[in-house]
């Protein structure tokens, strides 16, 4: 189960010249607006074709510019999520989830029928019409819609982007659920660094047209010189398992053997979650700090400072949790000494975790 | 009834009828094709066609019609070739089912093409990407999101074929029974003394379905826009 895409194209003032191999899981195609994502998703849907493309799925060649092969959109055997839904006015949510089946027959189904139903929880909207539908509905049927095409590779361009914060909470956990429940390989296009921390197995960022960027995302995000989109989306993904629904409202969870306390989250306890957390949230000490009211203190020791071109500074410190990266300024880096191999302390207020950064696995 | 209209007037109207029938089916598949390869593709001489399909709403109708009898007259090398094939236009109905069609034309093609540029090529798009190729994404999207367009372009075509006149009494003359429709025969009986009644009737029998044509087209011209409007 692997993606392989090569794709070249000249544009005025601007060249895509984007290559890289995806192993299983979701891969997310990571860029500012410009970078040449929805270029090269369009190129491996076959909807647009570049002036050189080598794009092999499973295995399967589906097209190969220095063999002259193309394969037609129709026959690549694909579900894409557009960014607007796309859904067919004309038709009901019932017939536009079967749309894809009639061309699939001979294919293995990803799901039965019920069963995708269920998973996006869109029983109750089968006879009604797109028209009738809200954004966060029309979005997971187009979901379902892809799922129950039968296909051997999901593709979705921005598919939140066009919701408001609530719809997008709303969406983001099916897009777990894709990723953990079925064997099938996803690229995801995206600019946001909060959906590539919540669903990225591997981070593929393009910048002005060339990959800048691959591999797993806890490596991606973790590494201080990854600032693709400014300097305030920085921010290290955590793993933890929950551990403790708190009376008071916390979560616990357990990051390594190292408590975190978490704004009430909605996973349930043993669940494994990822948690972002943003570096601009963090504060760093040289002492255990004492009578704090941030609940997580987190013990390590500095792997790398890296001097920003303001007053900044990116300090990762490697910890027990895993690592962490802190925004401070260059000022207090020199006045705390930090270096790599110094001693500190991490802290990270609870409530500033947003609960949209906390996500399945 | 047939005692409101005379039989000379009754036959005027059921040839309109047949004429009209003809010439708007006969014009539907290539206006559909033609409206379709203006709306969607790009290719060369596009502005050319885009001419031809206008210019009989432009030309005046007894230079179309005197064009149809150089074309399809017995005479003519085109008109003597279908003749061998047993095909003959001129002085027939077929005739003046022709020129409607060729005057219908262009209203049936603006109506389609329009119909068909409403439709967003994303929807085509999310079609192909799930499997469909080209005949099935037209059939199951871009049909039935046009079809109130196609209809609002068959009940104009329908009604121009019912009134058609310059191009037809140029080309097939005005023989009763055979060429002579509603608009040649309100011509004819106001050439002869005491014609008014009978031209009056048929008079009001045209603007009724002028009118009735035109709220039609309207009716169905909002239903596309609901059906496409809407994502």
């Amino acid at each position: 189960m692997s993606i392989s895409v090569e794709v070249r194209q000249k544009f005025p003032g601007f060249e895509l010249d984007a290559k890289f191999d995806a192993p299983a899981g979701l891969t997310v195609l990571f860029g500012s607006s410009g970078s040449g994502k929805t270029t090269v998703i369009n190129a491996v849907a076959g909807l647009s074709r570049p002036s050189h493309a080598r794009i092999v799925v499973n295995g399967r060649s589906l097209a190969d510019s220095s063999a002259g092969v193309w394969v037609g959109a129709n026959r690549r055997e694909l579900g894409y999520v557009f960014q607007e839904g796309r859904l067919f006015p004309h038709m009901s949510v019932r017939r536009n989830l079967l749309y894809g089946q009639r061309f699939a027959k001979g294919r293995p189904e990803v799901a039965p029928f019920d069963q995708v139903i269920e998973i996006l929880g869109i029983g109750a909207l089968l006879e009604r019409r797109p028209a009738e539908l809200s954004g966060g509905e029309k979005q997971r049927v187009a979901i379902g819609r892809a799922l129950l095409a039968r296909p051997r590779l999901i593709l979705a361009d921005e598919p939140l982007a066009a919701l408001d914060e609530p719809r997008k909470a709303e969406i983001l956990p099916y897009f777990e659920r894709l990723r953990d429940t079925f064997s099938l390989p996803i690229l995801y296009v995206t600019h946001s660094i909060a959906e590539v921390a919540r669903l990225a197995t591997t981070v593929v960022a393009l910048e002005n047209g060339r990959v800048a960027r691959i591999g797993p995302a806890d490596e991606v995000l973790a590494d201080p010189s990854f600032t693709p989109l400014g300097v305030r989306a920085v921010g290290a993904v955590l793993r933890a398992r929950v551990a403790k629904h708190h009376e008071d409202g916390l979560t616990e969870l357990n990051a390594n053997g190292v408590p975190l306390l978490l704004p009430r989250l909605p996973q349930p306890k043993d669940d494994l979650v990822r948690v972002r957390i943003a570096a601009h949230d963090v504060i760093l000490a040289l002492q255990a700090p004492h009578a704090l009211s941030a609940l997580n203190i987190l013990r390590g020791s500095v792997h790398s400072v890296r001097a920003g071109a303001g007053p900044g500074a990116i300090v990762a410190v490697d910890t027990q949790a895993g690592r962490v990266l802190a925004r401070i300024t260059q000022r207090s880096a020199e006045t705390l000494g930090l270096a790599p191999g110094v001693e500190c302390y991490a802290v990270i207020k609870s409530v500033s975790v947003a609960p949209q950064d906390v996500g399945a696995r | 009834m047939s005692g409101w209209l005379g039989a000379a007037e009754w036959a005027a109207v059921f040839l309109s009828l047949k004429v009209a029938v003809w010439a708007t089916l006969g014009a539907l598949i290539p206006g559909v094709f033609v409206a379709y390869a203006l709306a969607r593709w790009q290719f060369f001489g596009k502005s050319l066609l885009n001419v031809l399909v206008h210019m009989p709403l432009v030309l005046p109708p007894v230079a179309t019609g005197y064009l149809l009898l150089l074309s399809f007259g017995t005479q003519a090398p085109l008109g003597a070739a279908l003749k061998e094939l047993g095909i003959v236009f001129a002085f027939r109905w077929t005739g003046a089912a022709l020129a409607a069609a060729v005057m219908a034309f262009p209203l049936l093609v603006r109506a389609i093409r329009l119909s068909i540029e409403a439709v967003d090529p994303a929807l085509e798009q999310a079609a192909a990407t799930l499997g469909a190729n080209r005949i099935w994404v037209f059939a199951t999207v871009t049909l039935p999101l046009i079809l109130p367009g196609i209809l609002a372009g068959m009940v104009l075509a329908f009604a121009k074929a019912m009134g058609e006149f310059g191009a037809t009494i140029t080309f097939v003359s005005n023989i009763p029974g055979q060429t002579r429709t509603v608009p040649s025969a309100i011509y004819a009986f106001l050439q002869v003394p005491g014609g008014e009644a009978a031209a009056i009737r048929l008079l009001i029998l045209s603007v009724g379905v002028a009118m009735g044509a035109l709220i039609l087209s309207e009716i169905f011209a909002r239903k596309i826009a609901r059906r496409v409007g809407q994502g």
